[in-house]
């Protein structure tokens, strides 16, 4: 019991990791950024790419894929939204176009590295148990827990504490009036994705480190999670998102202890479909204007 | 006639497909025509050709009558799941007929009748070619002749405000609600038509990334009219069998293609041949209806 609430908190970290960038995203620019979950992808490769190809310890790796998930978020933004931000596109456009970009890159790491599941070199990828009581933890995961809740307060403070917070605000809110009152709207919006892509990122790279295994459709399984986070916490929340991915995470390794294993993605999408019905607000949603 | 002949012999699987997918696009262009982003056809699509492929294996139900069978089924759940859904717009509606899907997924994968994981293997290839030609023409001259009149006409008045359209005196819930059951008819009819051409059928060939296909091909094809979403679906369709060549680039070229629309053929590629109309569409504000 012990043990698989441990499992279900590790797991829910990473989901929030990965929904707050996407609800931040979301929140700022109302955008549904399909191709978070192949920064996410990326991020895992990155690290991959530092420890295998670069020599470099886990931690630099780390550094290094958040970094470099940031900038493809930049990148990202340039060419997939920025063209129809400018035309004043409708939203189904944005999640077109950042499809598109999932389905090149995804196919590039693939020409690259292939389809199959990679893992770390051996004894690259620090691993190591903790004995509570009787239970036997894998004590990365504890580490990780403490990495995401770290990086989430992080990104708290970012957003209601600094300057470059406010402007991001501001941004959400009213992006004319903001442009009108002097916030660098670009530069917030550059700030929005690299932070959004680099936790995303960030969370691949956890979650490749727990499971040593990294592989170019390890993605594809938090698209409709990340949905169902947003959905339940309420859209563009970022407490809410942190909730619902806490949530979702408990609920599915309850689902995985008392359902049968081929019901274990019903959990989620229930839920999700539940909520849009019950409370479409979800259950830390407010009124549009101050959902950040 | 010869080579026409070979053609049809060595392709005619790749054209059944193509057929498929046109008929999937056209069941989604008349939800987005009518202003409602919606992606639970992928999940219709599935009740259809469950339903059908079920019907002849356990009771020896004549192909046509499945087919019809099928479509009914998945137009007696959509009509109650559009009845819950509709207060939902934009992205939250897109979601939660995603979710739907999902749920039929994790349904299909739980049921012994539907083989579970492995789906349904051995469905008897019924399909022929002109079946799906001849189910694609009615649909298209149908929804043609629909986009013309009260119908088409309270749909475009929907999708542009829904308010005003209401203070009009136009019944947007009963038209949405035709609109989605309309969509997943065809959808099912298609899944029904695909599932008796593929030999097999499993519940992921109906998830979240059949759902994207199929709103994929309206909206690269482009939406003013039902031509857009046929043009597409041909075009995405076979464009990976022509591709085979350039197999590893292949989802390069297709990520890169529909970039390209997105970005400067916002109005989908049927806007090339229908540049006139685009304009007149864009005289009243109606061209960016995706």
């Amino acid at each position: 019991m012990f043990e698989q609430l441990y499992n279900a908190i590790f797991i829910g970290s990473i989901y929030a990791l990965f929904a707050v960038g996407f609800a931040l995203v979301f929140s700022v620019l109302d955008i549904l950024n399909l191709a978070h979950p192949t920064v996410f992808m990326l991020g895992a490769f990155a690290a991959l790419f530092a420890i295998g190809t670069m020599g470099l310890p886990w931690y630099a790796a780390i550094v290094i894929a958040f970094v470099a998930t940031g900038l493809f978020g930049i990148v990202l933004d340039r060419i997939a939204f920025a063209p129809l931000r400018r035309r004043g596109a409708p939203p189904l456009s944005a999640m077109i176009s950042s499809l598109a970009v999932t389905l090149i890159v995804v196919r590039l790491v693939e020409l690259r590295y292939g389809g199959d599941f990679i893992t770390f070199p051996r004894g690259t990828v620090p691993s190591f148990l903790l004995h509570v009581g009787d239970a036997t933890l894998e004590g990365v995961r504890l580490a990780i827990i403490v990495l995401a809740i770290v990086l989430m307060l992080g990104l708290t403070y970012l957003v209601r504490s600094t300057s470059l917070g406010r402007d991001i605000r501001a941004l959400a809110e009213n992006p004319r009036a903001a442009r009108i009152l002097g916030v660098d709207v670009e530069r917030a919006i550059a700030a929005t994705f690299f932070i959004s892509s680099g936790l995303g990122g960030l969370a691949g790279v956890l979650l490749g480190f727990a499971y040593d295994s990294v592989d170019s459709k390890m993605g594809l399984p938090l698209e409709l999670r990340a949905f169902t986070v947003m959905v339940v916490g309420g859209m563009g929340s970022l407490p809410g998102a942190v909730l619902g991915a806490y949530l979702l995470g408990l609920g599915e390794v309850a689902s995985l202890v008392y359902l049968p294993a081929e019901l274990r993605d019903a959990f989620a999408f229930g839920l999700l479909f539940l909520v849009l019905i019950v409370r479409p607000s979800g259950l830390l949603g407010q009124r549009v204007v101050d959902r950040i | 006639m010869d080579e026409i002949g070979d053609f049809f012999a060595a392709y005619s699987t790749l054209i059944g497909f193509v057929g498929v997918s046109a008929l999937l696009a056209l069941s989604v262009w008349v939800t987005l025509y009518a202003g409602q982003l919606t992606l639970g056809n992928a999940a219709f699509m599935g009740i259809g050709a469950y339903v059908s492929a079920l019907l002849g294996r356990h009771l020896g139900t004549p192909f046509p009558i499945a087919l019809a069978v099928g479509a009914l089924a998945a137009g007696a759940t959509a009509a109650p799941l559009g009845l819950t859904v509709f207060r939902l717009r934009g992205v939250y509606l897109a979601i939660a007929t995603l979710a739907f899907g999902e749920v039929l997924r994790v349904i299909l994968l739980a049921t012994p009748i539907t083989g579970k994981g492995q789906g349904l293997n051995g469905i008897p290839p019924k399909t022929e070619l002109w079946h799906i030609y001849l189910s694609l023409a009615v649909v298209a001259y149908v929804l043609w002749r629909v986009q013309g009149s009260t119908v088409g006409r309270a749909w475009a008045a929907i999708r542009e405000d829904e308010t005003a359209a209401a203070s009009q005196g136009i019944a947007v819930r009963r038209y949405k609600l035709g609109a989605f059951v309309a969509g997943a008819l065809v959808a099912a009819w298609a899944g029904g038509l695909s599932a008796h051409l593929t030999f097999s059928i499993e519940p992921n060939d109906f998830a979240f990334s059949k759902a994207v296909q199929i709103l994929v091909f309206a909206v690269v094809g482009g939406i003013p009219n039902p031509l857009g979403p046929i043009f597409g679906a041909a075009l995405l369709t076979a464009l990976p069998e022509l591709l085979r060549p350039l197999k590893d680039y292949r989802d390069i070229l297709q990520g890169l293609i529909l970039l390209l629309v997105i970005i400067y053929l916002p109005r989908g590629l049927v806007t090339v041949a229908q540049l006139r109309r685009t304009r007149r569409l864009q005289e009243i504000g109606a061209a960016d209806v995706a």
